[in-house]
């Protein structure tokens, strides 16, 4: 075979931060410029809101409700063209992708076995070893990278046309390079190190997008929410990543991979620690129970972001953690069977919700929390490369529905903004019988449904369908009855996805318009930038899945036309060979596994005519079901209700977490500091206190309490000395 | 080149930056005496630039020293890189004082020759405290540091916060010299010398151990050095005295008193307790929790960002002594790191928040920063980077000297507080990043008015942080290697040195 050397690979990541500092750099300026214009025509300091009075006016506060609001950072209108930003947004990921394309088909050539690492430069000496800025690219890196900047692509290209006209044009896709970027630096690290750059840096721009409307309260407190949950995961990353050094002495990959089936025992309790402790990394990042509660809210950012950023990419990093620290997964049994349960309860959790939401991006939110637990039930089982399968063609079908469900919400938008109705623009009982208006968005949607509902032969159906069937065929090991209860709440959770989509699909699309009169006139198609990458997503959504045909379909009668390729399996076996040798060598053979009966074809066959089933009868009975626009429908009962407000979690976080710790941070502040320390700092009634103030203030004891804490302080170190030390 | 500390000339070449720097500030002093005689006005507006030159002479000066090699006997300061290289720092933190403070000074009337003068001398304190051999030397730098410190907190007389916060400062002050002063007696009394090295062969050679009279002192000292870095609970005057003090100097006592204080900090108990360690670990442990968590907690419902920052800088130091929990060479380098680091961002946020305070010191509340980065670019780029960097951000300095804290920390074994650390950090991510979220997502409101063009020495001084913020950050390679090598010298007794002869 050819002899394989990486093409450009720094260059994948450098061109979106060049666009990162272009466009950054364009938006900055023009925000100084129309400061000064602004101020040049009125001397006195202009609130937004009377520079673009009309808006606010007009709309009131149901402008944010639109998840759309015109005004938002009137002071830096889109002054000057868009040019700019339009060439260079998607241009550098556009050119990136075709950087990683010409390495793909390279390494194609190749038959790589060892991964390349290129070293840029010593980023931290440590001893006699050191943490380099280097990337790594291998099977699994090469096709994240495709991902990313392939459905990245696409998804700034659809960019242009749903965010021509907002005033922070050119900012937004400062912060979607920048996201690029940082989500190239996570996949492409060559170590632990380097990775959690990118993690930290996905965070941050995910935390950017998800207030990109930052004017009002609600979508601000939704990237704080992102934010503090993260912050629990980075936790669980860094505590495992030093608990790797601490043992290996390394971070690379290669190092660590290598070194720990000899460091560590099989099942012992460091690899155990090590391994939970980044699960709960992953969990953070991807929104598994209980950190998922972020993700839901995060839809308050612009629909493309949620489709970039909370679908198909940053929230897969968790994914890729797990499967990139295979072979630490494959020696910690328990905590891999964790994994799975978090995955699997996850997957079941999600699906409930989803299963009553009216908001059309929350119920895709909740879907894609619950199809990351299928993935994660994916890797948990030590089907790592049926993991990264999901999570590819996962990344098809949920960035189209998510650029659908934003086309769907751009065309409602407009024509309540037309008409200035302040409903919600998202709220799946405002639509119906869209089909009539929108055809494009509306086939290719119902392909995207098709395919995450199980349908043969669209993608999710080969990918979905294998991580189920590993769920069984997996079942060795000390934990043998816990995969058939995996594999039970999967195949349910796969047919409340077949119900929610369905749902989705007939109530936005099928039946009565129930938008409005006037409205109805406004409602169209979108425009071309808009709907072909909805159209290449389409096509990708139903081929995704043909480049692993296991055999056993292949062989079927029906179902067998397409030919066995495992293709994906093949090309990641150089990556995960370790992880199931390890496997092997500890648990098992997986032949004398005792999987559900049937075989993998049975039951592929089984869960497409359940997934076909549930979809007639859901359209159906919904079809039947008259729906009233949202200010005109009655709340939930019962346990509609329940479900419907998400199990209340939120609720209990708030009561159990949130609310203790903030007491307990301004219980120290007023209490013990405040109390202590002074009164002044307020600086009210200040000129009161100010005459007496070496009279009262020292003489009122503040001083001596100073001492005294002085004193006890001193105290307590002595008798920490005096006691604690022989 | 050898140097021997019995001879006078010697002894004087070694200690050139100190003179060079106090001979320089007695020349201003003279200079401003005879420029204004009688006349109640303010200093020349060369003031500040004739101390920039002062401090670039001590610079060289301290270059100069940087490859002196001890041959005699030990002196009563110490030829090691550690001193040198944080003799470096503070000259640092001295310089970007000038810089930051040019325009403060004079719209608050503060152009005073004697402000800069004190300045001068409290870096000369810095410098004689971090770089003593002997307590009692020690001593006399703590107090040269100090009492300028506590003049200028209260420089500004027509602000009553800066007289309180003074007042408040001196008397503690006084009170914790107290206990440092009664440490030294009893160290004294243990190991019969004030040389740090003295007492080191004491204990471990001459085999005295964990006498009684010694584990107290290493608590009442520590007491005296936990009061200078502001741990938690000898921290009770930061809030009074940083709010109250005119803003640069707040910046100065952020970063290079706090430096200083920690340098001496970790000289005495590395070098002079080494064989004490499994006494007084269980001190800097506790200190660092207790100050890690409450200063974070506490920061987190702050909404004054100059009170938010004196939290900042509390919380910091907790982090900086768990450096010195680890009780090693790494430990070591990892301060020195970290007070470069924690310098260059200390001191730029605190150059931003004067900038965006404007006159008086009036806008320090949240509010004032809304939107100010689409106002004032460069600000908010530059505030952003620090504010990063204090939280600990990936390719941030403030990353790398926190990650080489928690290395140091595993090394010793100290998991649980290696944890606390990363979650005390984890948790500051809320209040720094809050600042960012005023400053790039909120609308400025009808109050806010945009702040004054940036003086030159101010931008300056912004750029050079934020740009060195970053590089350490991404190439820190150099510098961790040169901490690592001075905080090695500071620990090894060079071959030949013969101990102390009084």
């Amino acid at each position: 075979m050819d002899h394989f050397e990486p093409t450009l690979l720094w260059a994948i990541a450098l061109l979106p931060l060049i666009g990162f500092v272009i466009n950054g750099t364009l938006s900055l300026v023009r925000a100084r410029r129309s400061q000064a214009h602004l101020l040049a025509t009125n001397p006195a300091p202009v609130r937004p809101a009377d520079a673009h009075g009309h808006a606010v006016d007009a709309h009131g506060h149901a402008v944010d409700a639109h998840g759309h609001t015109v005004d938002a950072q009137a002071h830096h209108p889109a002054a000057g063209s868009t040019l700019i930003p339009t060439i260079v947004g998607p241009g550098v990921v556009i050119l990136a992708f075709i950087i990683a394309l010409i390495n793909f088909f390279g390494m194609f050539g190749a038959d790589l076995h060892d991964p390349i690492v290129e070293t840029y430069w010593q980023w931290m000496p440590v001893g006699s070893l050191s943490v380099d800025a280097a990337f790594q690219l291998d099977q699994l890196s090469m096709l994240m990278t495709l991902i990313i900047t392939g459905v990245g692509s696409l998804i700034h290209v659809f960019s242009i046309g749903y965010m021509r006209e907002d005033p922070g044009y050119a900012r937004y896709f400062a912060y979607m390079n920048l996201f690029v970027f940082f989500m190239l630096v996570l996949v492409l690290g060559s170590g632990y190190a380097l990775m959690f750059v990118g993690w930290e840096g996905v965070g941050l721009c995910s935390y950017l997008l998800i207030g990109f409307w930052f004017k009002d309260r609600e979508k601000a407190d939704a990237g704080k929410k992102a934010f503090i949950v993260n912050r629990i995961g980075d936790f669980g990353f860094l505590i495992g990543m030093f608990l790797i050094f601490s043992n290996l002495g390394a971070l690379d990959f290669v190092t660590v991979m290598a070194a720990a089936p000899s460091t560590f025992a099989f099942g012992g309790g460091v690899v155990t620690a090590i391994t939970l402790f980044l699960f709960l990394g992953a969990a953070g990042k991807s929104a598994q129970i209980p950190l998922y509660v972020w993700l839901p809210d995060a839809m308050a950012g612009p629909t493309p972001v949620s489709a970039l950023i909370h679908a198909a990419t940053m929230v897969t990093a968790g994914v890729y953690l797990v499967a990139r620290s295979s072979v630490l997964f494959a020696l910690a049994p328990i905590s891999s069977i964790t994994v799975a349960g978090i995955g699997a309860l996850t997957a079941l959790f999600a699906a409930t919700i989803a299963l009553v939401q009216n908001d059309i991006k929350k119920v895709l939110a909740y879907s894609t929390i619950s199809q990351l637990g299928y993935m994660f039930v994916g890797v948990g089982v030590g089907a790592y490369a049926a993991g990264v399968f999901h999570l590819m063609t996962h990344a098809f079908f949920k960035a189209l529905l998510f650029l659908g469900s934003g086309a769907v919400i751009h065309a409602m938008h407009h024509a309540y903004h037309a008409t200035h109705n302040p409903a919600d623009a998202q709220d799946m009982r405002n639509m119906g019988g869209l089909r009539r208006y929108m055809p494009k968005t509306f086939w290719t949607m119902w392909i995207g449904t098709l395919a995450i509902a199980g349908v043969w032969p669209l993608a999710g159906f080969f990918s979905k369908d294998e991580i189920i069937w590993q769920t069984a065929a997996r079942a060795v090991g000390p934990f043998e009855p816990w995969f058939r209860v995996f594999w039970i709440m999967a195949f349910a959770a796969a047919l409340m996805t077949a119900f929610y989509m369905t749902r989705l699909m007939i109530m936005t699309f099928h039946g009565q318009n129930r938008t409005g009169a006037e409205e109805r006139k406004h409602l169209h198609e979108v425009s071309p930038v808009m709907w072909v990458p909805l159209v290449i997503l389409a096509v990708l959504s139903i081929v995704g899945g043909w480049i692993n045909v296991p055999a056993p379909i292949a062989n079927m009668p029906i179902l067998g036309w397409l030919p066995s390729s495992e293709w994906l399996h093949h090309w990641l076996h150089p990556v995960i060979e370790q992880a199931d040798y390890v496997f092997a060598a500890n648990v098992g053979d997986l032949a004398h596994a005792t999987p559900v009966g049937g075989g993998e074809a049975f039951w592929a066959a089984v869960s497409f005519l359940f997934a076909t089933a549930v979809i007639a009868l859901t359209a159906y009975v919904i079809m039947k079901r008259r729906y009233a626009p949202a200010d005109e429908s009655e709340p939930l009962r019962g346990f509609g209700r329940v479900l419907y407000h998400k199990w209340y979690v939120d609720e209990v976080y708030d009561a159990v977490i949130v609310r203790p710790i903030m007491g307990l941070s301004r219980g120290l502040w007023r209490f013990v500091d405040q109390g202590l320390i002074d009164g002044t700092v307020n600086g009210i009634g200040y000129a009161a206190r100010a005459f007496g103030w070496v009279g009262s203030r020292l003489q009122t004891g503040q001083l001596n309490t100073y001492a005294f804490a002085t004193v006890l302080g001193a105290l307590l170190l002595l008798a920490l000395v005096v006691l604690g030390g022989n | 080149m050898p140097v021997d500390l019995s001879s006078p000339a010697d002894y004087a070449l070694v200690m050139l930056p100190e003179i060079v720097l106090s001979a320089w500030a007695m020349f201003i002093l003279l200079l401003d005496v005879f420029q204004k005689g009688s006349r109640s006005e303010p200093s020349s507006s060369s003031m500040p630039w004739l101390t920039l030159g002062g401090v670039v002479l001590a610079v060289i000066a301290n270059a100069w020293i940087a490859g002196l090699q001890e041959t005699g006997p030990a002196g009563m300061i110490a030829v090691d890189g550690f001193r040198i290289f944080v003799n470096f720092v503070f000259l640092l933190a001295a310089g970007m004082f000038v810089l930051i403070s040019t325009r403060y000074i004079d719209e608050e009337n503060l152009r005073l020759g004697e402000l800069y003068v004190l300045i001068l001398f409290a870096t000369v304190g810095m410098m004689v405290f971090a770089g003593a051999r002997d307590l009692m030397v020690m001593f006399i730098g703590l107090e040269l540091m100090s009492l300028p410190i506590y003049v200028l907190t209260g420089i500004n007389r027509r602000d009553r916060r800066g007289a309180e916060g003074a007042l408040k400062y001196f008397l503690l002050g006084a009170f914790s010299s107290a206990f440092f002063l009664f440490g030294i007696a009893l160290a004294y009394g243990g190991a019969g010398s004030t040389n740090l090295q003295e007492i080191a062969l004491a204990i471990g050679v001459d085999g005295i151990g964990a006498s009684t009279l010694l584990v107290v002192a290493t608590a009442l000292l520590a007491v005296g050095f936990g009061f200078k870095v502001a741990a938690v609970p000898f921290h009770m005057w930061t809030p009074d005295a940083y709010e109250g003090a005119p803003a640069p100097v707040t910046a100065f006592m952020a970063a290079g008193i706090k430096a200083a204080a920690f340098a001496g900090f970790i000289r005495v108990f590395f070098t002079a307790f080494p064989d004490l360690y499994g006494t007084w670990d269980a001190i800097a442990i506790w200190l660092a929790i207790i100050t890690m968590a409450s200063a974070n907690l506490i920061a987190l419902v702050q909404g004054n960002v100059k009170r938010m920052l004196a939290y900042s800088s509390i919380a910091h130091a907790g982090y900086l002594l768990v450096a010195l929990a680890a009780a090693s060479v790494l430990g070591a380098a990892s301060f020195l790191f970290y007070s470069v680091t924690y310098t260059l961002m200390t001191m730029g946020a605190f150059g931003v928040m004067m900038v965006v305070a404007q006159r008086g010191e009036e806008r320090l509340d949240l509010d004032a920063y809304s939107g100010l980065a689409w106002r004032r670019p460069l600000l908010g780029v530059v505030m952003t980077i620090f504010l990063l960097s204090l939280a600990g951000f990936p390719f941030t300095g403030g990353f790398i000297g926190k990650v080489f804290i928690l290395r140091a920390a595993v090394e010793r074994g100290l998991v649980l507080l290696a944890v606390v650390l990363v979650m005390a950090s984890l948790i500051s991510y809320f209040y720094y990043l809050r600042v960012a979220w005023y400053m790039w997502f909120r609308e400025p409101d009808e109050r806010t008015s945009d702040p004054p063009a940036l003086a030159p020495g101010m931008m300056v001084a912004l750029v050079f942080a934020a740009v060195g913020v970053v590089l350490l950050g991404v190439l820190p390679g150099a510098l961790l290697e040169l901490a690592e090598r001075s905080a090695a010298g500071m620990l090894q007794i060079p071959a030949g040195l013969t101990r102390f002869v009084p």
